[in-house]
């Protein structure tokens, strides 16, 4: 595969253990893949240690483990413990749906790092009803236990049309929680959030009245409370350097094996991602089909090709470019240079009409819906 | 954020510092972060141990690379280091 161009490999630095798509949670924009049903099929312990060995003797060290909700997965303490031997610093991504204090405490002595709990509004009503699930009570309790054992606490909010007018509050409940961390994580338009678009992406009023609010708490928090803020990319000039770059730092594991430069490129067509049950994650990483597809900037179309930002923003996402363009080469259509860019304009002006329509009713992420996504079967 | 001659300085609880045999680097974790740190910042952070205030750092690392004139230096890192949470301050 390495030609005298091939650009030069860096190791992974992050790896996402994706370790189940099981969840109690059935959020609209979950970011598992819409046809997740159709891969049933989990690793097991010991096909998970020997990922994080080799991917760690690689240069991976930050870990996140994630789903689905990794806490259904019973070998949980199990596989932390490992991860921490190997010296990892690693992160449980939950939805808080199953940890209690004795959980948090045994997953502490097994050497977990932090905890990363999701809160889907700052009203149990609307939690309640975006998860699909009774579990804002719960949430907050679970918020007060991860403080109360000394981890860095961790909050994450996703945003979209149904939260935004609640951003204001949601700092509010940040403060009340006394997150160290917050996460604002703008939605990103893949998989089920795609499907809910219409319903889920503010209009640019509002995104710019919540933006200006989260900024103005970010300067008076400043080294009390770190906030995240991720831009919702439709309302950006530019796209996002997505992953970092191609094949450069990200490494996600599927529930099923299957190794992936980014959780969402699955979707793409012809890249034949490959499964740790077949390959070892240095095979992987430095010679795989997939891995290498998009690395460096050879690949490139134009108006990417010529751009004096390429190597700023890789061309943005490859999986929006095949989603919304129908070509993972083209430019990412965000970009305002992007020959595509008016899907864009047409899906924030289709999401405006249906602000201002009586609305359809979400479609929340569950089997039988995903089983009906995919065929049925 | 100024220095006052009394704080002693401890690396935060709330973050890790790690050597990196894959990078052959020292690095600071934390949530959703890592910061990559160069030979100079490690060897001062090793300082900042909850025992030894600005004076006391600057000594001991003068004495340690037999060198003067660190102070300006180990300062402007120091505030870096607060700003960014990777150290605390306790006065005495």
């Amino acid at each position: 595969m390495a030609g005298s161009n091939a650009p030069q490999i860096s190791p992974p630095r992050w790896l996402l253990a994706e370790l189940t798509y099981s969840c109690p949670l059935q959020c609209p924009y979950c970011s598992n893949p819409i046809d997740y049903s159709q891969y049933p099929e989990e690793l097991d312990t010991g096909e998970w240690q020997r990922v994080l060995s080799q991917a760690r003797k690689m240069g991976a060290v930050q870990l996140g483990f994630s789903g689905g909700e990794p806490l259904t997965r019973k070998d949980l303490p199990e596989l932390v413990s490992h991860a921490s031997d190997l010296g990892y610093y690693s992160n449980l991504i939950t939805s808080g749906y199953g940890l209690n204090e004795e959980k948090i405490v045994q997953l502490q002595q097994a050497g977990l790092d932090h905890i990363q709990v999701s809160i889907q509004a700052s009203t149990q009503e609307l939690n309640d009803h975006l998860a699909g699930t009774e579990s804002y009570q719960h949430k907050k309790k679970v918020a007060h236990l991860v403080k109360k054992h000394g981890y860095p606490m961790v909050l994450c909010v996703v945003i979209h049309r149904e939260n935004i007018h609640q951003m204001q509050q949601i700092l509010e409940m940040a403060i009340e929680l006394e997150a160290d961390y917050l996460e604002l994580a703008n939605t990103q338009y893949y998989g089920w959030a795609h499907l809910n678009r219409d319903l889920l992406l503010p209009t640019r009023e509002q995104f710019l009245e919540a933006e200006a609010i989260a900024q103005r708490y970010k300067k008076r928090l400043a080294g009390k409370m770190k906030i995240y803020y991720v831009v919702p990319d439709y309302y950006e000039d530019r796209p996002k350097a997505c992953m970092n770059g191609w094949g450069t730092t990200f490494l996600t594991i599927a529930p099923d094996g299957t190794a992936l430069p980014c959780h969402s490129a699955r979707s793409l067509p012809g890249l034949d991602c490959p499964n740790v049950r077949d390959y070892s994650i240095a095979e992987i990483w430095n010679e795989s089909r997939a891995f290498n597809f998009f690395r460096g900037t050879e690949w490139m179309k134009e108006p990417c090709r010529s751009c004096d930002e390429k190597r700023k923003d890789f061309g943005g996402c490859r999986c929006q470019a095949y989603l919304l363009t129908g070509d993972m080469y083209n430019a990412d259509p965000v970009c305002s240079k992007s020959p595509q860019h008016q899907v864009i304009e047409e899906a924030i002006a289709a999401a405006r009409r249906s602000a201002e329509q009586t609305e359809a009713p979400l479609i929340f992420r569950n089997s039988r819906k995903s089983r009906e996504l995919s065929g049925g079967k | 954020m100024s220095i006052n001659p009394d704080d002693i300085f401890a690396f935060s609880p709330q973050h890790r510092l790690q050597w990196e045999e894959a990078q052959q680097k020292d690095v600071i974790l934390y949530p959703e972060g890592m910061v990559e740190l160069n030979q100079s910042s490690v060897e001062i952070l090793k300082m900042c141990d909850g025992s030894r205030n600005l004076q006391q750092i600057v000594h001991d690392l003068e004495q340690k690379f037999g060198t003067t004139g660190l102070k300006d230096d180990i300062i402007q890192f120091l505030e870096i280091a607060l700003q960014n949470g990777w150290i605390e301050r306790t006065t005495n």
